[in-house]
């Protein structure tokens, strides 16, 4: 065979892939103690998916890290232990009620959402574990802070991100040395979007917890999102219970983003299949997080904001 | 909460692949408003983020809808309503996905330019139609030249505030056709637009008639995605090996795979190879990816290469077809452009960052300075931050580098410095 004039181009999916897997493979080369963010999500089920395709028949060069709020969706903690047993990877878990019992992250009040403070429980996980490099799921088109972030994002000791001093990111030549106590964040799937994660899920059956499918369950509204209530936790204890004065509704909802329960709403759907999603996802008026996470929409800088204090 | 409006966005059916590229020009070129128009009219913007700029457009007292806030996205940037740093934008069309890096425009932003412009195919560079080709349009055609774009495409913007006239974008293309011929620029392409009332952009609009060639969104579903049209020798830098050594498993137990992303040219199982710089030769016995072989591999597919022969060979090394490896060196003449607010020092050494390989290095001579302004070469003692010069390099080790204009993977490379791990230069090979 003779190799053609003209070369093919690789698909949009085979190209996302072929990126997302050399940065996996840049980190393992280059971190000496690496670690994934795996919580159960889409972005990170993608993530070990790549994994997969870059490492095997290798075990991963990394172990995975939950970083438990306490305030998690039960049949994503379940789909999170079973998807790890099923790769033969090691999962990790830190929790912020263990830290909340260490006194190193104080709620305001019982009810504050545990997620932000989801970033001292990192911190402290990153310094136990001493990891150089954390890879996460996050995605440019998520937020406008994470659309200026690099694809391998130095944290300095205190975990802080300083967006007025990021490394120049040039071809796909990643820079990401750092000194004892310093970090990474590398996100492979930086320039995907949700649609694109839609459709490698599709392309590659990926398997979801069912929360990301159509089903009924009892909501509020509250600020003009549906907030699910009496959401049974792990333990079997109900939380989010509705307000005085709040009409429960019976909906039939999906999420676009699994996370924390005190900010994740699910948005109103039919669609039961991944096929529908992504015909849905093509041709929603919302943006994923704008539809759906309570907790960006506090400020215009809300998430630039977390991440300078460490968030992923 | 009523039921949102639903809007009809494309889904993917066919795929030409993903195609990036750059725009430049400042915010008074309109190019906050081309961005804000192509994505608009893609239907890649949503309800609330259009709300949100709406409020934040009233907050300011802007008036009406700044699509501009759309590429800004850090306090600072908020603050001092300008565009510091590199945003990434993402849109699709029925058969293409874009990425597209929207590089600040002053000339203080060199480097953020050179970033950006690293992984693009195609520089849209924006000329007012009022103003004509200016200093800017000359510094932004410069950066993308030298940093190897393939595609540049003049889009002169605002044709609405010179009356849509033909005589003036004649006008603007001449002058732009005689710089161009300076430069060596070859590949070049002009579009009239008004990106305010969308003319040419997605929709062509009535107002220019005279105009026959393509819209600015048909240029880009046909520009060719792959960084290089031509048949190009193999790299293959490895990044990481795979040795499972698992003994439960005997297919597994001399498991030696290589793995790396194909930068430049194709593979197939049986191809006669190089690895460098050993020099050992070899034959490809299998093209992996994800456990499955595929039995072959182009340029930007990331695999792993099972060779016949058991070779030592580590992250930083690289395989090459037999007939076509690279001379390894330890002396290169680069184009580079100075990153850090420190200064190059000529008394230090620096690590290069090439392919998976570092080595380190140290400048041996500064040959000129670039003014990006009037493209004079100038002598020059030091490299300040944002400046762009011709240098001699000498490396501690040998790389395995082509020309950069030949090749863009294996004749670029970072410079780090060791003491912040900061990256502070970017090299291209001449």
């Amino acid at each position: 065979m003779t190799a053609p004039l003209t070369q093919h181009t690789l698909s949009h999916l085979d190209w996302l892939e072929a990126e997302a897997i050399h940065i996996m493979r840049e980190v393992a080369g280059q971190c000496a103690n690496p670690v994934l963010l795996f919580s159960g999500g889409k972005d990170s089920i993608c993530l070990l998916r790549l994994a997969e395709k870059a490492f095997r028949p290798g075990r991963f060069p990394f172990p995975l890290l939950h970083i438990d709020t306490g305030h998690n969706y039960r049949e994503v903690i379940e789909f999170r232990d079973r998807r790890a047993a099923e790769l033969g990877e090691r999962l990790i878990v830190r929790s912020v009620e263990a830290s909340m019992a260490r006194g190193t992250v104080v709620l305001k009040h019982p009810g504050e959402s545990r997620n932000k403070h989801q970033s001292v429980t990192l911190l402290e996980a990153i310094e136990e574990f001493g990891f150089d490099c954390c890879i996460g799921g996050a995605r440019r088109d998520e937020e406008k802070a994470r659309a200026k972030e690099r694809i391998m994002s130095f944290r300095d000791e205190f975990g802080q991100w300083d967006p007025k001093n990021q490394r120049p990111e040039l071809w796909n030549l990643y820079n990401a040395r750092v000194h004892k106590g310093e970090n990474i964040r590398a996100f492979p799937i930086s320039n995907w979007t949700e649609m694109d994660v839609w459709q490698y899920i599709e392309r590659e059956h990926l398997e979801l917890p069912s929360l990301y499918f159509a089903h009924t369950r009892p909501v509020v509204l509250r600020q003009g999102a549906l907030v699910p209530v009496d959401v049974p936790l792990v333990t079997g204890e109900l939380t989010n219970r509705p307000k005085a004065g709040e009409e429960i509704l019976e909906k039939r909802v999906r999420f676009r983003t699994v996370g924390d329960i005190s900010c994740t709403a699910p948005v109103e759907s039919d669609a039961d299949t991944v096929e529908k999603i992504v015909l849905e996802t093509a041709t929603t008026p919302l943006t994923e997080r704008g539809a759906t996470r309570l907790d960006d929409q506090t400020s215009e800088a809300s998430m630039e904001q977390r991440k300078k204090e460490g968030y992923f | 909460m009523s039921a949102p409006e639903k809007i009809e966005a494309p889904v993917q059916v066919e795929d030409h692949g993903l195609l990036r590229f750059l725009t430049c020009g400042s915010v008074d070129d309109g190019k906050s408003t081309l961005i804000g128009r192509l994505l608009f009219d893609t239907k890649a913007i949503l309800a609330d983020t259009l709300q949100a700029i709406e409020r934040t457009s009233q907050k300011r007292g802007t008036g009406a809808i700044d699509l501009s806030l759309l590429t800004d996205g850090l306090q600072a940037e908020r603050e001092q309503g300008i565009t510091i740093d590199v945003a990434y934008r993402y849109f699709s069309t029925g058969t293409r996905k874009y990425i597209i890096a929207d590089a600040p425009g002053h000339e203080q932003y060199t480097r953020n330019m050179v970033t950006a412009a690293s992984t693009a195919n195609l520089a849209i560079i924006l000329v007012d139609a009022r103003k004509g080709v200016l200093t800017q349009t000359r510094r932004h055609s410069t950066l993308a030249h030298l940093v190897g774009i393939p595609h540049l495409l003049v889009a002169i913007n605002k044709m609405d505030l010179v009356d849509y006239s033909e005589q003036t974008f004649a006008k603007i293309k001449a002058d732009y056709l005689e710089f161009a011929a300076r430069q060596g620029i070859a590949d070049v392409r002009f579009i009239p637009l008004s990106a305010l009332n969308g003319d040419m952009v997605v929709e062509r609009g009535e107002r220019l008639n005279w105009y026959d060639g393509p819209t600015l969104i048909e240029i880009l579903e046909t520009t060719p995605a792959a960084h290089t049209e031509h048949a190009e020798p193999f790299r293959f830098p490895v990044q990481y090996v795979c040795r499972p050594q698992d003994s439960a498993n005997p297919e597994l137990h001399d498991y030696r795979g290589f793995m790396g992303q194909v930068e430049s040219g194709s593979i197939q199982v049986g191809d006669a190879v190089t690895v460098l710089p050993s020099g050992r030769r070899t034959t490809v016995k299998a093209v992996h990816l994800g456990g499955v072989d595929i039995g072959r591999a182009i340029t930007e597919q990331s695999v792993t290469l099972l060779l016949s022969d058991e070779i030592d060979i580590s992250r930083g090394d690289m395989i090459v077809k037999r007939a076509e490896a690279p001379t390894p060196v330890k002396e290169i003449r680069a184009t580079v452009c100075w990153l850090s607010e420190t200064p190059m020092d000529r008394a230090r050494t620096y690590l290069i960052r090439h392919t998976t390989r570092e080595v380190k290095a140290r400048l041996a001579a500064i040959a000129h300075r670039l003014d990006v302004n009037t493209q004079e070469k100038m002598p020059a003692e030091q490299l300040a931050m944002n400046d762009i010069a011709q240098v001699e390099l000498k490396l501690a080790q040998p790389i395995f580098a082509d020309p950069y204009t030949v090749n863009r993977s294996t004749g670029a490379f970072i410079l780090i410095d060791e003491s912040n791990n900061n990256t502070v230069g970017a090299g291209m090979i001449l």
